[in-house]
């Protein structure tokens, strides 16, 4: 059996990459400018008029939920978009007939994908230093969540994407499931600020455990331990490797 | 020699029930033109498919050069290159863009050379700045192809090439392939134009239904099913054929109107002066003849609609 594939990883890896900087308004200018106009109604406007959280300044408060919030629906839908453009032109046939392993090609798209979130979210870090005083307690495991968040939901999106049969149910994921998921996870708020009942219904919001452990690394401080997070995140993404394992087997709606 | 495509008992039944492939035998060699013939929902492209990774087989095994097609299937895919049926392209790459992914997708480092050479060869290279979504039809086509030849493959799959093809890129598509058969290149090729066939292929398979029918040189395919006939319409209809003339194989036709003798158009000696020569001794008039020649299509109309 002949090695690794590099050369074709990096054929499609740089081929996505093109994509964001052919589309830089698209995929770079939006998200910034989203994150700028929350931090001025969130940060400014409201958040001048709110109390600090934990002893942090709620515009600063909410900065590591607005990059978790930009990292999960960019990560999803760019490695959705990524898989499913080609296969609605059907493009698809020139990877499926290349020896590429479907681990090869996961690794490029998840990872275009992923580079593309990650980068994103540091822009949008930088954004928010302009705003608000922000500091980072444990800069190592920031890097380490901001990399876990936007690798497990990039495979998410690559599952998301091989699944969709048509544009509507690429989007109805994203829009019906991941929006009131991460709003309700606490991006804007600390989830001791709810009422009991909601507090406890919130635990069986998974983005709880994400922004949690991503507010912990800048502030040390977190609605549910560190650990939990972390083990979250891995569950998380032990079950979307888990998916596409058994989508490789059968083939699932890539090759008949 | 071993061949360089083996399907071994190959059948594909799709999960919504249909069969359309029953096992398959087929053998194709290093360096030929096949063609695969058939009508449409024969199994062409499911084979084609099959062989190229695009489609898991049900059944059955194919060897290329040798490398199984799952087990080692980065050789085996390797070797191939592959142009659908249908238009399928990133729309926003360039056409050099385009060719150099494909290039790199199958594990070759970047060969502007050869690119550039490839790119010349198709008409492509005053386009190569420009992206595909701009070109018209057939510059589309052209990129497919500059597409599965990127990687210097040692096999070519053309699925029906010619389908709503202009007339000059018909002509240059056979060139291409006549000049990449003289590199060694071999070549399969599916359609639905038996002219091409009969013209280009070294061989030809007949699918449908899932089956292969019959897989033949083309020559000798011609030679067994292609009689020729010449028909002689003659001045005064005859009602039988003169015992002078029982040595040639003739009929009647239009109530006596046209004598016809079916010949081999490829023997030493056709029969046709001798006949014509007894003809005038026998004071037979004729006023016009005509002769014409079975096609592919005529065998191929004759196999098909034997009931599956």
């Amino acid at each position: 059996m002949s090695a690794f594939n590099l050369a074709g990883i990096w054929a499609i890896y740089r081929t996505e990459m093109a994509r964001m900087r052919r589309t830089l308004a698209q995929s770079v200018a939006t998200p910034v400018l989203t994150t700028a106009l929350y931090f001025i109604v969130f940060g400014g406007a409201i958040g001048s008029r709110m109390h600090q959280v934990g002893g942090v300044g709620y515009g600063a408060f909410i900065v590591p939920g607005l990059i978790m919030l930009s990292m999960l629906t960019q990560s999803v839908s760019n490695a959705s978009v990524a898989i499913y453009f080609p296969k609605f032109t059907r493009a698809i046939y020139e990877v499926l007939s290349a020896p590429l392993s479907f681990v090869e090609v996961v690794i490029a798209y998840v990872g275009a994908a992923a580079t593309k979130s990650t980068l994103l979210a540091l822009i949008i870090l930088g954004t928010a230093t302009l705003f608000v005083p922000v500091r980072i307690l444990h800069p190592g495991w920031m890097v380490a969540f901001m990399l876990l968040t936007t690798i497990s939901f990039s495979l998410f999106g690559f599952i998301i994407g091989i699944w969709a049969e048509n544009f509507e149910q690429l989007a109805i994921v994203p829009s019906l499931v991941m929006t009131p998921l991460t709003f309700l996870g606490g991006a804007f708020y600390s989830i001791d600020m709810l009422p009991p009942r909601w507090q406890t219904m919130s635990l069986f919001n998974p983005v709880v455990y994400l922004v949690s452990g991503f507010r912990w690394s800048f502030y040390g401080l977190g609605d549910v331990g560190v650990t939990a997070s972390l083990a979250f995140t891995a569950l998380f993404m032990a079950l979307c490797l888990g998916v596409l394992g058994w989508m490789f087997r059968t083939g699932y709606r890539l090759k008949p | 020699m071993a061949p360089i495509i083996d399907i071994r008992a190959v059948t594909k039944t799709y999960k919504s029930g249909l069969t359309a492939l029953h096992p398959i035998d087929l053998a194709v060699q290093r360096g030929e033109i096949f063609a695969l013939l058939g009508p449409n929902g024969a199994g062409k492209t499911t084979l084609i498919s099959i062989i190229c990774g695009t489609v898991t087989m049900t059944s059955g095994q194919v060897l290329i050069a040798g490398h199984d097609i799952v087990h080692d299937y980065r050789a085996a895919r390797r070797m191939i290159g592959l142009v659908p049926q249908e238009m399928a392209l990133d729309i926003f790459a360039t056409v050099c863009g385009a060719v150099s992914f494909s290039r790199g997708l199958f594990g070759r480092r970047p060969n502007p050379t050869y690119v550039e050479t490839l790119l010349r060869d198709l008409s492509l290279w005053d386009k190569r700045d420009t992206r595909v979504i701009e070109l018209s039809g057939g510059m589309k086509r052209r990129v497919m192809i500059a597409k599965a030849l990127s990687h210097e493959p040692d096999i070519l799959f053309l699925d029906e090439p010619t389908a709503g093809v202009d007339v000059a890129l018909r002509r240059d598509m056979w060139a291409l392939v006549r000049r990449l058969r003289e590199r060694g290149v071999t070549i399969i090729l599916t359609t639905h134009y038996i002219e091409e066939a009969e013209e280009m292929a070294d061989r030809v398979g007949v699918i449908n239904h899932g089956r292969v029918m019959l897989v033949e040189e083309t020559a000798t395919l011609m030679r067994k099913f292609g009689k020729r006939r010449l028909a002689l319409v003659l001045h005064q209809p005859m009602r039988d054929i003169p015992a002078a003339l029982a040595d040639w194989p003739l009929a009647l036709d239009d109530e006596g109107h046209r004598l016809v003798y079916s010949f081999d158009a490829n023997a030493a000696d056709t029969g046709i002066p001798a006949l014509l020569k007894r003809l005038g001794e026998l004071g037979i008039d004729f006023r016009d003849l005509d002769t014409s020649q079975t096609s592919l299509e005529d065998i191929f109309v004759s196999l098909v609609e034997q009931p599956a």
